[in-house]
Parts: C-alpha cells; sequence; structure tokens
C-alpha cells in the first residue's frame, strides 16, 4: 500500500501548505492548499513561487478540484499538483489527466489497482492538461 | 414489529431477515425489536447482504405486513405484472399489497 | 448510421474491463456501497426495488436491427423475456444480477452498445429528434452534433463529478420533438445570415422538483467551436453550480441564481479563454461523423396508400409522418397498447421490430422519448405488409400522440425513488379512453405520469400531467394542465388537491369533458386550455 504517490522527479515540498487567503498575504510560502470553493484563479499571478498545489477532496463526489487543476496547467503551471483527501484509485487516472501528478488519499491504495487504473484506457477522447493527444487528432493525422 | 429488509449483493434479489440468514420470502422474517441496528451493521460489513434498512411491520394473519406500501411492492414483485411475482398463482395476492 | 471505428471499439472494451473490475472489487469487498454506488451509476446500474436495474444508452435514439435483436437477447438471456424503452431513448432492463453485469456489457460492446454515463453526475446520454435525417421539416440531420458531443462527454476527465446529472440535446428543425427547452443544454442547429451552420444555445431548462425553461445564452455558435463553447458552459457550472443542496444542484438553479446574463457572462469569458487552449477537435471530424448519417438509396414509388380496409388507413394516419422524400413516411411503431405498461416490449417484439426494420426502413429504428419505436425511412408502398406484421405482433395500436399514447415512469412498481405507481393510471386511462370511445374526438392530447417530483415521466410538460405523491404511506396524485414540451414549451399548473387512484382517472375525464365542450375548431385540449384558462377546469373538478 502506498501513502503518496507521485509522478514527479524534483524533490518534494517538505512543509506544509498554507490556505490560499494565507497565501495571497504571506509573500514567502510556495505550497498552497485549495479546498473546493477557493478560486484557482487567484493563485495565477504568484504561480511562479509556487511548487506545491494541494487540492483537497474532502468527499470524492465534489468535483470542482478537477477544473482547479486543469485552470492552473492552463496558465502555465508547472510545479507539483498534488490531490488529498477522500482520493479514491478510480479517480486517479481523471485526475491525472486534469493535471495532478500526485496523490495523497486518506485511505491508501493498492499499487496493483493503482497500474490497472492508470494503464485502463487505450486512447482518450478530449483534449485535456495531459499530453495525450485525443481519438479525433489521431483519426485525422 | 421491526423487520429487516435489503437486497442480496450479487443478485440483487430483495431478501428479509429470518433470525439467521437472508431469505426471499417475507413469511419468514422474524421481529428483530431494538437489535436492528447491529444485526445491519454485522451483515452489511460481512457483506451478506445490500444496504440493508428495518421497516416497520404489523403481524397480519400470522405474517409480517409492511406499514409502507413501497416494501409491501418489494416483497411480492411489481403489481402491474402478477405473472413475474412471488406469487403469480394466487389471485388474492394483490389485496396483500394495496 | 454511425459505425465504431478501432478507437471507438477500444474505448468501449476498455470500459467493459473497467466495471468488471470495479464490480469484482466491490464483491471482494474492496469496495464500499458508498464508494461502488458512484461507480455503477456511471454505467448505468442502478439497485432499484426488486433487483439491480441496468440502462443501456442509444446514442440520439438511433439503433440498427442487429443492435435491437442484441438488446432482445439480452432480455431473454439475463433478464425475464422484456425490456423498458425509457423518456431518454434509452432501454432500460428491471432484473440484472450485479455477477452479470460485465458480461452484459461485453454482450454489448460486440454491436458497438455500452451503458456509459447512463447515469450518475456526469453528461449523459445525448438525445435528439426521433426523425432527425428523416423528417421533412429539418435543416440538416442532428445527430453528426450529437454524436460529436457524445464522444466529447465520454469519460470527459473534467465532469464525471458534476454537481448533478446533465441532460443534452439537439434538434435541427424549428418543430422541437425532443423537449429541447427541457434540457441543462438544449442545442438547436441553426444557418445564420450568412449561410453558414451553427449552433444556438439554450442552457438551463428542465423538470424535476423546479421546473424550468432554458433561456437562449447565444443564437449562433460556429461550428468549429462547438465543442470548446460547451466545454465552458459545462465548465462554469462544474465550478460554480450548487454543491449544498441535491434539489438545487441541477444547472437551471445556477443559471436562474446568477440570471442568464451574469452565466452568459462568465461563459463567454471562460470560452474565451479555451478558445486559447487548443480543444476543439478538427473540423475534419465532423466531416468524417457526417459520413455515416448520409441518405440512403431512396426510390420513387407509390406516393398514396390503399385506404380500403379502415384499420389500417387509420393507423396510417395516426401513426405516420411526412418523410423529406415523398415515396416514404416515417412510421411509428405504438408500444401503447390499450391497457398495457407504457414502453415495455417482450424480445419477441424486439426481434420483430429488428426484422421489420432491416425488411422495411434501411436497416435503422429510434427509440422515441415517448417511449414508442420509429421505422425512420418506410417506402409508402411498404405500409400495408408493415402494419399486417405489427398488428398480428399487437405493436400495431394507432394512438400516436392521443390520450392513450401516455408516458409513464416505472413509478413505484419498479422504482426505488417513486412514491407512487405510475404503470397502473396509464393502464386505466388508455382503458377508459377506449371504452367510452373518446380517444378518438379528443384528438392530440399528450399526457404524461411522473410516481415522483423528478419527472422523469415529465408530467411538467404534459397537456395533461400526473404527478404521484406519497400521502402518509397512500397513493395521491396531483393533476395538472397546461404543459407543452414542443416549440411551444410551457409548463403544466396544479390544478388543485390531489386525487385518489381512481379518483384521478375520474379528473381526467372531466378535464376531458371541459374540453370537449368548450373547445372552438381546430382547437387541440392545450389551445382550449391557454385560451380559456385553468377556472372553467377547476370549477369541473372542484366546484
Amino acid at each position: 500500500m502506498v501513502d503518496i504517490l507521485r509522478f514527479r522527479d524534483d524533490e518534494a515540498v517538505d512543509h506544509a501548505a498554507v490556505t490560499v487567503d494565507s497565501f495571497v498575504e504571506q509573500t514567502n510560502a510556495n505550497a498552497v492548499r485549495i479546498e473546493p470553493s477557493d478560486d484557482a484563479r487567484d493563485l495565477i499571478p504568484h504561480l511562479a513561487q509556487i511548487h506545491l498545489v494541494e487540492v483537497n477532496f474532502p468527499v470524492f463526489g465534489d468535483g470542482r478540484g478537477y477544473s482547479a487543476a486543469r485552470i492552473l496547467r492552463e496558465a502555465g503551471y508547472t510545479g507539483e499538483i498534488r490531490a488529498v483527501g477522500d482520493v479514491l484509485v478510480d479517480q486517479i487516472g481523471n485526475m491525472k489527466r486534469c493535471g495532478f501528478d500526485a496523490f495523497e488519499p486518506d485511505a491508501p491504495l493498492d499499487p496493483a489497482d493503482v497500474k490497472a487504473a492508470l494503464n485502463r484506457w487505450p486512447e482518450v477522447y478530449q483534449e485535456s492538461a495531459d499530453s495525450r493527444t485525443p481519438i479525433w487528432n489521431l483519426r485525422h493525422e | 414489529m421491526i423487520i429487516l429488509t435489503g437486497n442480496d449483493l450479487k443478485t440483487g434479489a430483495v431478501v428479509w431477515w429470518d433470525g439467521s440468514d437472508w431469505v426471499l420470502h417475507i413469511e419468514n422474517a422474524i421481529d428483530v425489536g431494538g437489535n436492528a441496528e447491529a444485526v445491519m451493521a454485522r451483515e452489511e460489513s460481512a457483506r451478506r447482504v445490500n444496504v440493508p434498512y428495518a421497516v416497520e411491520a404489523t403481524l397480519t394473519d400470522g405474517v409480517a405486513r409492511p406499514n409502507h406500501i413501497k416494501d409491501r411492492i418489494r416483497a411480492l414483485g411489481p403489481t402491474v405484472r402478477p405473472d413475474l411475482t412471488l406469487k403469480p398463482a394466487d389471485p388474492e395476492i394483490g389485496n396483500w399489497v394495496i | 448510421m454511425y459505425a465504431y471505428d478501432k478507437y471507438d471499439q477500444a474505448m468501449v472494451d476498455a470500459r467493459v474491463e473497467e466495471f468488471r473490475d470495479q464490480a469484482q472489487r466491490r464483491l471482494d469487498g474492496k469496495l464500499s456501497e458508498d464508494q461502488f454506488k458512484p461507480l455503477r451509476l456511471m454505467n448505468g446500474l442502478y439497485l432499484q426495488l426488486h433487483a439491480y436495474m441496468l440502462r443501456v444508452a442509444v446514442p440520439y435514439g438511433t439503433l440498427n436491427s442487429r443492435q435491437m435483436h442484441a438488446l432482445a437477447d439480452i432480455a431473454d438471456k439475463y433478464d425475464r423475456g422484456y425490456g423498458h424503452f425509457t423518456t431518454r431513448q434509452n432501454i432500460q432492463y428491471n432484473w440484472i444480477k450485479l455477477e452479470d453485469a460485465g458480461d452484459i456489457l461485453a454482450d454489448l460492446a460486440a454491436v458497438e452498445m455500452h451503458a456509459i454515463q447512463t447515469s450518475g453526475n456526469c453528461i449523459r446520454n445525448i438525445s435528439s429528434d426521433h426523425f432527425a435525417g428523416a423528417a421533412q421539416d429539418e435543416l440538416v440531420d442532428p445527430r453528426p452534433y450529437a454524436e460529436l458531443l457524445r464522444q466529447w462527454s465520454s469519460f470527459h476527465p473534467e465532469f464525471m463529478y458534476l454537481p448533478r446529472k446533465f441532460k443534452i440535446a439537439v434538434i435541427a428543425s424549428d418543430t422541437d420533438r425532443a423537449a429541447m427547452r427541457l434540457h441543462d443544454i438544449g442545442i438547436q442547429i441553426v444557418k445564420n445570415d450568412a449561410g453558414e451552420l451553427g449552433a444556438s444555445f439554450y442552457v438551463g431548462g428542465g423538470m424535476g422538483r423546479t421546473p424550468m425553461i432554458a433561456p437562449n445564452i447565444r443564437e449562433f455558435v460556429p461550428l468549429d467551436q462547438l465543442i470548446t463553447y460547451s466545454e465552458a458552459c459545462l465548465r462554469v457550472y462544474n465550478r460554480y453550480g450548487r454543491r449544498d443542496n441535491k434539489y438545487k444542484a441541477r444547472i437551471k438553479i445556477l443559471v436562474h441564481e446568477l440570471g442568464a446574463e451574469e452565466y452568459t457572462r462568465q461563459v463567454e469569458e471562460e470560452f474565451a479563454h479555451l478558445l486559447g487552449q487548443g480543444i476543439e477537435p478538427p473540423i475534419a471530424e465532423l466531416g468524417r461523423i457526417k459520413t455515416f448519417f448520409t441518405d440512403p438509396e431512396f426510390a420513387d414509388g407509390a406516393k398514396t396508400v390503399d385506404r380500403s380496409d379502415p384499420d389500417f388507413a387509420l393507423w396510417v394516419d395516426r401513426n405516420t409522418h411526412r418523410h423529406k422524400h415523398d415515396s416514404y413516411v416515417s412510421a411509428v411503431i405504438s408500444l401503447k397498447p390499450v391497457g398495457g405498461i407504457p414502453g415495455d416490449a417482450t424480445a419477441e417484439q424486439m426481434h420483430l421490430m429488428a426484422q421489420l426494420a432491416r425488411d422495411y426502413s434501411f436497416d435503422e429504428l429510434r427509440v422515441m422519448h415517448t417511449q414508442n419505436i420509429v421505422l425512420p425511412h418506410v417506402r409508402i408502398e411498404d405500409l400495408h405488409a408493415l402494419w399486417t406484421a405489427l398488428d398480428e405482433a399487437g405493436l400495431g395500436t394507432p394512438n400516436l400522440d392521443r390520450i392513450g399514447d401516455i408516458i409513464a415512469c416505472p413509478g413505484l412498481d419498479y422504482c426505488s425513488l417513486a412514491n407512487a405507481r405510475s404503470i397502473p393510471l396509464a393502464q386505466k386511462i388508455s382503458q377508459r379512453f377506449t371504452a367510452n370511445g373518446k380517444e378518438d374526438t379528443l384528438g392530440e392530447l399528450k399526457l404524461k405520469i411522473s410516481g415522483c417530483i423528478n419527472a422523469c415521466g415529465h408530467h411538467h410538460a404534459g397537456h395533461i400531467g400526473i404527478l404521484g405523491v406519497d400521502k402518509k404511506g397512500v397513493e395521491n396524485y396531483q393533476l395538472l394542465l397546461g404543459g407543452s414540451e414542443a416549440e411551444d414549451t410551457s409548463l403544466a399548473k396544479i390544478t388543485g388537491p390531489g386525487f385518489s387512484e381512481d379518483g384521478i382517472v375520474d379528473a381526467v375525464e372531466t378535464a376531458a369533458d371541459v374540453y370537449l365542450s368548450q373547445r372552438e375548431d381546430g382547437e387541440r385540449f392545450l389551445d382550449t386550455y391557454r385560451r380559456i384558462g385553468m377556472a372553467p377546469f377547476k370549477e369541473a373538478l372542484y366546484g
């Protein structure tokens, strides 16, 4: 069982993330935590100094964090985006597509299930925050 | 009386608690009195039943008859397809449901 | 019609394996029911009153005979010999075992079908005009756009956990046969002044507990921005739709609370941003899809029928629809026999409909949201042979858009959300109006029944609507009048206090009698209601 799953080679940030509100006031932080009701776009002016964005999923059924991650990637953010909280193996494939590259679930994940989930889809239909080529582009290459 | 019901995890069939097992026929349901929560928690975690819940019923002609129509329909089957109910040959069974 | 390529097939095959794995993890106890429920729902598997229920997607309601045969085989092999066609142009089976679900999905995948996103808080099956590609009045066939949206919405990574379910309809004629403005997004394909095709977006309609008619938020989205604009609509909803109360979570509430203007402003802002992200499919993809929806080889033939058999003539008058080619019609197979269960079809009937589609309709069938089946392209000279075969199988009821052509949700006979039964009412009403001979004189009268506030039976949109409620453990029925799901969209209003099961059947007859006594030349029930208002009906019902 794994507690944190990271798909990055760089060193993980080793201190706690701060809330969006305190981040905007506190200029020296480089890790921030987004709650579902936070607007990810508030971070856009500060992306250069951020190394880690934690996106909290208090319940897996609240899908706002998927949009938050994509918005950050669309704004050019290349640091870590980590899904924390009620993160289940059946969600991590889509999270990865939306730009998450680390997962810190409340309940540890079975590595075999993780591997199966991430290798599930041979192709994808849509453009998203990952580098996969959509089927409709493959058809017209 | 309080009886327990749920659906079989694998088949989805409606089942009733007979004191030691989950069975298809409500005739075998027993009054669990104040033990409903304990039995349901134990049985759900053992995956012997899916989404169990307690039902208020009235003993009528020796059989528990749920007080709510929804559970009477569950106990028997769709009223519009008597051929698919648990008692397809009983012409009076509709009166038990409605 | 659309055919899968290797990519589409690989996706549904992967889904079969994913769901097999998920079901196995549930059976093994690795997933709790709370965790499994959203996963099974995204694959159309519900736990209903008597068993698991599986809803199979019929994208934009279009099927070929091979697919219909496969649906019949599933009914026989895994269920109890029948299926139920739904108001979302889908089919559902009532007696499914979790253990069999993976095998059923594999059987579906073998005929290019699936149950993907037929439930759950995600984008559901895209619905469309059941006469698409055949109707004389359409601008273009709307289904290529629906297919493009199907691909875009399938497994969309950002939109699998929306605040609530999300339904999209696409039409391409001014006549609305798909209840377009009662959808989360309704799209009408239109032509602008320059003669270019584009999409007119209506957002925030819906039925349910708070029915609303969608406002138009943009009159013309160019076709090469269709997906980007849709994505913007969804992203604003995903971020700002209410999640604190499931009854206020549909997009209609967001649009209503923000106001259409502010919602539109936010969408336009997101749209402007997304245009720079390159998410739109190549326009050639729409071109590729369109090649699957070209006309079959229509041939000139007879333009009229021999009307010497009055039963046949009646069926032709009632159950056929004008086709763009004058030697053809679209023929409606009624799944509403008098006293029957609306939308149910046996495996034998499905096999027969499949065979008839092959013989008489270029291998194509459509599921209507009114729970009937269409053979879209029937030669007028074949109509008698078709009718004869249907009539022998109990599929020839001549009641399209009549009071006996009732939409009814499964209600408390099957559904765990229902408060009251719907089907027995439909049976009694169709029997009553056949017995008293009034079905004929009433003309067009759309009656729709829901067994609970969720409105799967579209009661808000019925000329006459019935809503079942639970009154202290006893079924009770509210009567509504004046709804329409057509291009003259309106929401029905409640007449007053509810009725018992027998009382509501009498009440429907009372309302019908008010119409018959007050109608002027050429007026339908709905027209008379709109002219004279609720008062005369109330007076007759409660006075």
